[in-house]
């Protein structure tokens, strides 16, 4: 393996929680823009169709506000806007995927959920090096499924580059 | 490691003279200032003898020992009563609570530490 | 005591009488009722608790007058807490002139000298004989013999039914034949022997505890109880032989404590002990339960889920125009009760944090030789357990620093024509939706100038720094500021006002100073009541709503145009009544792009914040007057500026809640 690319190990570590004793993993795969990305099945708490959430003043555009999940405030991030391709259009057909990140919950603002993915884990593969650098590093390895490349997100780092609400200062100009 | 002592006054002078002369004699140290505040700090502390003064707001020391003693875990720490000279009527108080022995007030700190030593198991 | 052990104790001297002069003062608060003609229990137990302290103290420094006089004013007052005596105006003065008396002796012990030989004489013969008149009845309590057995000990009690001579049993005979067992020693109990003219002689009144120092089986010992076994309460216990050391303490038993010792402690104290039961007061520990905070904020949810679905039944109802079911009024109001009760349980007044404060006042004081008064205000004012937990820190720093660097030593407070004593107020209070906790001091106030200088001494600012009267202040928070000129052992420990702000910060709090040079310091405190009901009025902005707290709202208009003034400098204000207040564009502060800018179009809600500023919001319009319950963002977030929290509609939807005292410091973006 070269030392440009993230070890095995360093990929399973990102991905976290355990294979089965064959070694397969459960993930979620999902639509953003044209990419599709794929998280851990363990972390998903649920799937919500998009309603309009609450507008959070002051935030960077990927904080597409907070919506109400049985009681709890949750904050909602626009993985599109994140990935550097624009809001999402929301529609009542966009999916928000709510995800256990820690002891937090947060939604992804996503297109479409497309399918439960059983990969063993010699099949996932590492990410190349080129697009590690930067703020790349939640992208935790690659499943080729047929002829299409889904890409493994790790969700601790992406909520570690994700700036949460409230990291900035407020949108103020001197009087 | 050194035994745990939990001083029961309300008197910050008495638990300051019990603490200085215990820790001076390799205890770790610890005070409430009434009943109710023994009770939590043995919740979260876990202490080998206990010494507590008899008359004190919010909770007394012979109800101390009493609570301390319906509970499992307390059945066999040693608990000290402080009783002043001719406080026969509330040692007797304390005996009955379930008090494992008494020490009057004023002693002397080679005392003390001798009485703590023989109950400390 | 030896020598030795005196001089070991030497240190806590001042300690002590620290104590007891807080005694005594305390001691003659509650004694002032007394002048009334009566006295609590309350009143009378904290007396005695402090006469009972002063007197042991007083033993473990050999002031012997003290100890003497305390014991007979504490014997006096024991007969008045277990109702052998009476309060009457003769006993009121009595007691009255023994606190006066115990203070002289205390002072003249503090100060190394030795009171007159008769002080306090007259008042001790006085109470001797008002005891002994009082008293006849009453027997000395009983006394448990010593267990100093060398071999196996058994204790046994006997206490005879009062027909037991009747039945021509003879005690004397019972304990003749014991003593013939072994070493037997014994104490008798005749505290229930009537006043004489109630004595029926063929009645028993007296019982007994025995010590018997024996090898003899237990079966012996029963044989001797054989003929009273019907007659009388007989209990023994075996004793496992503990050498006593000399006087001064001893043990009863070995540990472990014995399984049956342990249940007889939680049955009913035997008879014959006497009755420390603190009558009616019971603790207070014995009505309340201690329940893992996690269950209450379960239920917190679980009431606000609660609430939530109540007001999504009733839109729905009112959406198909369907009349209010009979019974919805009710269940509302049911409801709103619950929650308030649920609220209630995680709040707990401040005293508990407020009751440290003196005691850290006094050592403090001591220690640097000032004299300080605290006053302490709304104590009961309450808060949200988990936030008076997290204000004990920042409290206490800030006291010992009141003390410490606020108040001036007595000498130039003289000097400047200040009482030689300092004052130190803590006021808590409940405003609107904050509460505030105010520590105030007379003392010399905070010297900017010499603020600044240190800043730029230490780097903080750059040389040459001119800075505004509050900008100045506002260097205390610096990291790593400390003004003391010494660094002393009271508040010199590293532990700055950057770090006192930032745990305020933590629980959603701000922090203010004022200073007058040369009349005092104020910090004020603003901490949001978290966790709890907002009585709130819901506006909108454009297409979003929010949450006012209606505590802050003074009113809402309409302004006409001639009333508001733009500023060169950006900013508008809106005149009421003569006053000018700076308005505030919600949509242009949280930008949102439909609301109404123009206040004219709009509505203008004149709000205060916990300090006393006003504010005018530019909002669309209100809604409704709605309760909400307050969801931290916390969780999730850091804070937004200008939102406090959030929290759930009717509807199911978010609704932010906005925070006056931030929205006062935001300024509102160009259009």
């Amino acid at each position: 393996m070269s030392e440009f690319q993230r070890t095995y190990e360093d990929t399973l570590g990102m991905i976290g929680r355990g294979a089965d004793q064959n070694g397969v993993r459960q993930f979620i795969s999902f639509r953003v823009g044209t990419e599709d990305y794929a998280i851990d099945i363990l972390a998903v708490r649920e799937i919500k169709g998009w309603t309009r959430t609450t507008v959070l003043p002051n935030q960077p555009d990927y904080v597409r506000g907070v919506l109400n999940l049985r009681g709890a405030i949750v904050p909602v991030f626009d993985l599109r806007s994140r990935f550097g391709q624009g809001p999402t259009e929301a529609t009542a057909k966009h999916v928000v995927v709510i995800v256990a990140v820690g002891d937090r919950l947060v939604g992804l603002l996503v297109d479409q959920v497309s399918d439960i993915l059983s990969v063993a884990d010699d099949n996932i593969g590492a990410v190349p090096e080129t697009s590690i650098r930067g703020d790349h590093r939640y992208l935790a390895g690659i499943i080729t499924q047929g002829d299409t490349m889904v890409v493994l997100l790790a969700l601790d780092t992406l909520f570690d580059t994700l700036t949460l609400p409230g990291d900035q200062p407020a949108h103020e100009t001197a009087a | 490691m050194s035994k745990r002592v939990l001083a029961v006054d309300d008197s910050k002078t008495m638990r300051d003279m019990v603490s200085f002369t215990l820790r001076n004699a390799g205890f770790e140290v610890f005070e409430a200032e009434d009943g109710v505040k023994a009770l939590a700090v043995v919740k979260t502390q876990p202490v080998d003898v206990i010494l507590t003064d008899i008359n004190m707001p919010n909770m007394d020391g012979v109800t101390l020992v009493r609570e301390l003693r319906a509970q499992p875990q307390f059945r066999s720490t040693p608990i000290l009563i402080l009783t002043t000279e001719g406080g026969e009527d509330k040692k007797a108080a304390g005996r009955a609570a379930g008090a494992t022995g008494w020490i009057v007030k004023p002693f002397a700190p080679d005392k003390l530490v001798a009485v703590v030593n023989k109950v400390c198991p | 005591m030896s020598t030795q052990a005196r001089n070991d104790y030497a240190q806590f001297r001042q300690t002590f009488f620290a104590e007891s002069a807080e005694m005594l003062a305390d001691m003659d608060d509650r004694l002032e009722v007394l002048k009334s003609g009566r006295l609590d229990r309350e009143e009378l137990d904290a007396v005695f608790r402090a006469v009972h302290s002063i007197k042991a103290g007083a033993g473990m420094f050999d002031y012997r007058r003290l100890v003497e006089f305390a014991h007979g004013f504490e014997a006096l007052l024991d007969r008045l807490r277990d109702g052998r005596m009476a309060v009457n105006p003769a006993v009121a003065g009595l007691i009255i002139r023994a606190a006066d008396i115990l203070a002289e002796l205390v002072a003249a012990a503090q100060a190394e000298r030795s009171a007159p030989d008769d002080a306090g004489a007259d008042v001790m013969t006085a109470i001797n004989t008002l005891m002994a008149v009082e008293s006849v009845s009453a027997a000395t309590a009983p006394i448990l013999p010593p267990v100093n057995c060398e071999s196996r000990c058994v204790e046994i009690r006997f206490v005879p039914h009062a027909d037991l001579l009747r039945k021509a049993n003879e005690p004397l005979l019972v304990i003749r034949e014991l003593s013939t067992l072994g070493r037997l020693t014994t104490a008798c109990d005749a505290s229930r022997v009537p006043m004489l003219e109630r004595i029926d002689t063929q009645d028993c009144y007296l019982s007994w505890t025995f010590v018997l120092e024996t090898e003899a089986a237990e079966e012996a010992i029963r044989e001797v109880f054989e003929f009273v076994e019907d007659d009388a309460e007989i209990s023994h216990e075996v004793r496992t032989p503990v050498a006593s050391e000399d006087e001064g303490f001893g043990l009863w038993l070995e540990t472990p404590v014995l399984e049956d010792v342990a249940d007889a402690a939680r049955e009913q104290t035997p008879a014959s002990v006497v009755n420390v039961d603190y009558g009616a007061k019971r603790p207070a520990v014995q009505t309340s339960i201690r329940v893992e905070l996690s269950r209450v904020d379960k239920l917190v949810d679980m009431v606000g889920e609660l609430v939530i679905s109540q007001a999504m039944l009733r839109q729905e109802l009112a959406s198909h125009n369907l009349p209010v079911v009979d019974g919805l009024e009710s269940l509302d109001a049911l409801t709103r009760e619950l929650q308030d009760c649920v609220m209630a349980i995680r709040m707990q007044p401040v005293r508990s944090v407020f009751a440290r404060m003196p005691r850290l006042v006094r050592d403090v004081a001591a220690r640097l030789d000032k004299q300080v008064r605290l006053i302490m205000v709304g104590e009961q004012t309450e808060l949200d357990k988990t936030v008076i937990e997290e204000l004990s820190d920042p409290l206490t720093h800030m006291i010992r620093n009141s003390v410490d660097h606020g108040i001036e030593s007595p000498a130039v407070r003289c000097a400047a024509g200040k009482s030689a004593e300092g004052t130190i107020t803590l006021n808590a209070s409940q405003v609107g939706s904050n509460i505030l906790i105010q520590i105030e001091d007379d003392g010399a106030g905070i010297d900017r100038a010499r603020l600044v200088a240190k800043a730029i001494e230490k780097g903080i600012v750059p040389p040459g720094t001119v800075l505004g009267d509050d900008e100045a202040l506002d260097l205390i928070f610096a990291p790593g500021f400390s003004t003391a000129q010494t660094v002393s052992d009271v508040s010199g420990r590293g532990v700055g006002m950057d770090v006192v702000r930032r745990n305020i910060q933590k629980i959603g709090g701000r922090i203010q100073v004022n200073s007058v040079a040369g009349h005092g310091t104020r910090f004020t405190l603003i901490i949001p009541l978290t966790l709890a009901v907002l009585d709130g009025m819901l506006i909108s902005v454009g297409s979003e709503r929010y949450i006012l707290p209606l505590t802050s709202i003074v009113e809402s208009f309409r302004p006409a145009s001639g009333q508001i003034r733009e500023l060169s400098g950006g900013g508008r204000i809106v005149s009421v009544r003569g006053d000018y207040v700076p308005l505030l564009g919600l949509g242009r502060v949280f930008g949102v792009a439909d609301a109404v800018h123009d206040p004219v179009l709009g509505l203008v809600v004149l709000v205060e914040t916990a300090t006393g500023g006003r504010l005018g919001l530019v909002v669309d319009g209100l809604i409704g007057q709605q309760q909400v319950v307050i969801k931290s963002l916390q969780a999730n977030f850091t804070a937004v500026p200008g939102i406090s929290g959030g929290t759930i509609l009717g509807d199911g939807r978010v609704a932010l809640i906005l925070d006056i005292e931030q929205l006062a410091s935001l300024k509102e973006t160009a259009a």
